[in-house]
């Protein structure tokens, strides 16, 4: 049975890999499948993790009517499916923004804002490390004292492409060019790690496929 | 007109690109290299922090990732098990992706009851999955118990030995956290690490480590694991190699066909255009 739905698993993979040929009907059959799976799922998830112990369960058992009040709330979200009845549905859209807008700011200002701000601070030189490079010359040591100094001129470089009040010329076209040219290093870092994702993901089907399921590597 | 060899290379079908990364991808699985990662700072300061935790700590363990970043995350979160229980600490599992629970509760019960032979309740727990997100997170910094009034197999935690005296954040020495995105390491460090004052240790998807590399040096992280080199690195400092640093040599095959391909695809254009400017 194991080996069964292991297959099912392996068929499948290959039946979406089948797409880097071409598009065909075993790839259209792979993806409705997907589709179909991944509705029931998450469906039968919202359920049982979600409508039942966090409103149905406490309501109908512990009779907690407060609960009444987001059951109502989430009914009324269903009006937007009626042209004439669809404003209802703006009162509890107002609910959720209102709290995650402020869930959000909060959080943003307490855990980006203040503290990234803070950490960017940082002493030009510090000497400690020009200390370490002075006992243990070496390229390691070298571009330790470097980073402070690069990280700060690359910060205002980077903060001032992104300032329009002054027209980036003359010397300030420098200035705005390098903060540009660390943007698109810092991209390029970015989508090197999701190219390194992409291969971590194909590596698993292959290992699923020669290892788990066919079992000859 | 027959084509040159120039003009067939610029034309060249991009399934020949797909069967060249398959085939460098793949071919490690026959053909081992035994590529072993060297240690990062982020890596080896994760792997510092669990060392230096008292024995028999509590550890709140937030895997959040899906069957589609399974292939990096699942190794992380396998290895973070390991550490933790060859250190004798007690994870408290949970979990805020509603398509995890499956994956996360057959790793935890693997891990520490059949690999480590724990007891359940004594030594770990598996509360499962709390949907709310943001709210979940903000909400466990009360209670944790009211935020999970069962455990996954619905327990009541107050008959799980281990959840005696935990109530809230404070309760545990330290948060792990392995994600995939939303909600995740952002968000714990928006909402929890600040407010509710206790150390975060992040594993993530590589997409995420530009973003959270900058958490980890403000120090709002403790220790990161990067992706699938990540996990690599740190299966490498437990000693339990595993998944991942199998899949360091389709990793390595894979990132030389890319740069070979981009070497190769721009001395065609450069040539090409050579030969069109002379036309």
């Amino acid at each position: 049975m194991d080996f069964f739905w292991l297959s099912v698993a392996g068929l499948c993979t290959i039946a979406v890999l089948s797409f880097l040929y071409n598009d065909n009907p075993l790839y259209k059959a792979a993806e409705h499948f997907f589709v179909g799976i991944a509705a029931g799922y998450v469906v039968c998830t919202e359920y049982y993790n979600v409508f039942r112990p966090n409103l149905w369960d406490p309501l109908t058992r512990n009779g907690d009517l407060w609960l009444l009040i987001p059951l109502a709330l989430g009914l009324a979200l269903f009006s937007r499916f009626s042209q004439s009845w669809g404003w209802i549905s703006r009162w509890p859209l107002s609910v959720i923004i209102g709290t995650y807008a402020g869930l959000a700011v909060i959080g943003f200002a307490s855990g980006d804002l203040v503290l990234q701000v803070q950490a960017s601070l940082i002493p030009v030189f510090e000497p400690a490390k020009v200390t370490e490079l002075t006992r243990d010359p070496g390229v390691l040591t070298f571009l330790d004292v470097l980073t402070n100094p690069l990280f700060t001129l690359g910060l205002i470089s980077v903060l001032f492409y992104f300032f329009f009040s002054i027209e980036h010329k003359g010397s300030l076209k420098h200035i705005a060019v390098s903060g540009t040219t660390l943007l698109m290093i810092g991209f390029g870092a970015g989508y090197g790690y999701t190219v390194m994702t992409r291969i971590a993901l194909l590596f698993d089907r292959f290992y699923f496929i020669f290892v788990e399921w066919l079992k000859v590597a | 007109m027959a084509m040159t060899t120039m003009q067939r290379l610029d034309k060249l079908d991009r399934r020949w690109v797909f069967l060249a990364m398959a085939v460098a991808v793949a071919a490690p699985l026959f053909f081992k290299l035994g590529l072993a990662p060297k240690t990062t700072p982020p890596v080896q300061a994760f792997y510092d922090y669990i060392e230096r935790l008292p024995a028999g700590s509590k550890v709140l363990c937030s895997f959040d990732y899906d069957p589609g970043s399974k292939a990096e995350l699942n190794p992380m979160c396998v290895s973070v098990l390991r550490h933790l229980l060859a250190k004798g600490h007690r994870p408290v599992v949970i979990t805020l992706w509603s398509t995890a629970p499956a994956m996360v509760e057959s790793n935890t019960n693997e891990i520490c009851r059949d690999e480590f032979g724990k007891q359940y309740g004594t030594d770990y727990v598996y509360l499962g999955l709390k949907e709310g997100r943001e709210a979940v997170m903000v909400a466990m910094g009360k209670s944790i118990r009211s935020t999970f009034p069962h455990d996954f197999y619905g327990t009541p935690v107050d008959k799980l030995p281990l959840m005696e005296g935990v109530e809230n954040y404070s309760s545990f020495e330290c948060l792990i956290n392995v994600s995939a995105g939303y909600p995740g390491t952002k968000e714990y460090v928006q909402y929890v690490t600040t407010r509710f004052d206790i150390p975060l240790l992040s594993g993530s998807s590589a997409v995420s480590v530009p973003e959270y590399s900058a958490y980890y040096q403000s120090g709002q992280i403790k220790g990161l694991l990067t992706g699938i080199t990540g996990a690599a690195e740190y299966e490498t400092l437990i000693q339990a190699p595993g998944l991942a640093t199998t899949s360091m040599d389709g990793q390595t095959m894979g990132h030389f066909v890319i740069i070979a391909f981009i070497v190769f695809g721009n001395v065609v254009f450069f040539m090409s255009r050579r030969r069109k400017g002379r036309g």
